[in-house]
């Protein structure tokens, strides 16, 4: 039986820890609004993005530009998109397993695979296997288009320059803000099937004047493309993130909820317990003096 | 000039303008082209450079960088990294920009280091075009 004190030193650890997890919850809620909102404004850049990119592939042959090029695919290099920081349920664990999964399948087929994380967490959980190409952090908070960038700028020359035949990414789509899953998605060479598939709008498709000629628009779009890619897998990280974090936040108040409960009852009954014996004593020292 | 076009300019961080206008002048990759109603479908890439709009009587400019425009049913869209209007324009940011990239060129084309000379020639672009919308702006 714990004393008294041990049990009420307890209660005021917890209800701390309650308070903090609330706190949490309150902020992973209000970023997840921000980084939603970040979502909904890229959504019809990405959405007239990918039709015009969809008229466009269809009006012209593929396979005549280095980023759309199929090769033997001896190297894989994978983007593996995650937070920067935990206490967000099993978010990245889920994405680091599914590219885990990934790697030995890949490495079973005798594939080499290098990496290209995005992601405190992702860092540090590949940083002993060695395959870790490039490392970008502190990213998730304030990312704009041009980090983005930067780092499709990385991928794209380290495939054009043969290093690497064909890139994926891993990162976390954002569903609702209940359900956040792992997802894999094929990145270069860029497949005109998928992008045609995307754009769905065929209303003049190759009626267009092209200035300058559909190869070198293409020339512009791909890298482009590249970079709503990679800024997409961004943001819906950067959402599946907060989501994840408000509801693993949501879940540990409770969890303190209940551990309040249960001690305050363990120490009622302990105090209760300390009343009776006290009682007693004075009792069975009165009936001793009759 | 009963028929006008239906302008929209989106960045990545939403859509910055969407109305009807009756012409565009947009920095083409082959140099300033303009847009009016009934335009044959069309696709161009888009330099950092400037980009006005008229309706009526009323001229508006805005700074663009690097994109491309679509043109299909008297509708005009246009798909940029950046765009500002004349007045979220920091005109001393501008010119400090401007300065800095004008240094940064000159070093590059001293080192003939090309990476970092497109790098300083486009900043120096976007600085020349900010400033120029910052200009049109003032009632001269």
């Amino acid at each position: 039986m714990p004393s008294l004190k041990d049990v009420k030193t307890k209660i005021g650890g917890v209800k701390k820890t309650a308070q903090i997890t609330k706190a949490m919850n309150m902020v992973a809620a209000a970023k997840l609004r921000g980084a939603q909102q970040k979502m909904e404004d890229f959504r019809s850049y990405a959405e007239k993005f990918n039709a015009a990119m969809g008229n466009l592939s269809s009006a012209m042959d593929s396979g005549a530009f280095p980023l759309m090029e199929k090769r033997e695919v001896k190297t894989v290099e994978i983007l593996v998109v995650t937070s920067d920081r935990g206490l967000c349920g099993s978010f990245n664990a889920h994405i680091l397993k599914m590219t885990d999964k990934l790697i030995a399948k890949l490495e079973g087929e005798g594939k080499k695979v290098s990496l290209v994380c995005v992601g405190k967490k992702g860092i540090s959980y590949f940083r002993k296997t060695g395959k870790v190409r490039q490392r970008y952090a502190d990213l998730m908070g304030t990312f704009q288009m041009f980090n983005a960038r930067t780092i499709a700028q990385d991928i794209a020359g380290n495939f054009l320059s043969g290093e690497s035949d064909e890139v994926r990414i891993v990162y976390g789509k954002f569903k609702s803000v209940a359900v956040q899953r792992p997802a894999e998605q094929m990145f270069l060479p860029i497949q005109p099937d998928a992008v045609a598939a995307t754009g769905a709008t065929s209303s003049a498709a190759g009626a267009y004047l092209y200035e300058p000629s559909t190869e070198e628009i293409m020339e512009v779009l791909l890298p482009l493309y590249m970079n709503v890619m990679v800024y997409h897998a961004m943001l819906e990280v950067s959402a599946s993130e907060h989501a994840a974090r408000m509801s693993a936040m949501d879940n540990a108040t409770n969890a303190c909820k209940d551990i309040i409960h249960s001690l305050t009852l363990i120490y009622n009954k302990a105090r209760q317990a300390g009343i009776t014996a006290e009682l007693m004593d004075i009792v069975g020292g009165a009936e001793a003096l009759k | 000039m009963a028929e006008k076009l239906k302008l929209e300019v989106v960045t990545p961080k939403g859509a910055v303008v969407s109305k009807e206008v009756d012409i565009v002048t947009a920095p083409g990759y082959g140099g300033e082209f303009g847009v009016l109603a009934n335009h044959a479908p069309f696709l161009s890439t888009i330099k950092t450079g400037l980009l006005t709009y008229k309706t009526g009587a009323q001229e508006e400019t805005l700074m663009v960088s690097g994109g491309f425009c679509e043109v299909s049913n008297n509708k005009l869209t246009f798909l940029v990294e950046s765009a500002e209007r004349g007045a979220d324009i920091d005109v001393e940011r501008a010119m400090r920009a401007k300065e800095r990239a004008e240094k940064r060129l000159a070093e590059a084309q001293a080192q003939k280091e090309k990476f970092d000379r497109t790098r300083a020639e486009a900043a120096l672009q976007r600085a020349l075009s900010r400033l120029k919308v910052a200009e049109r702006r003032k009632p001269s």
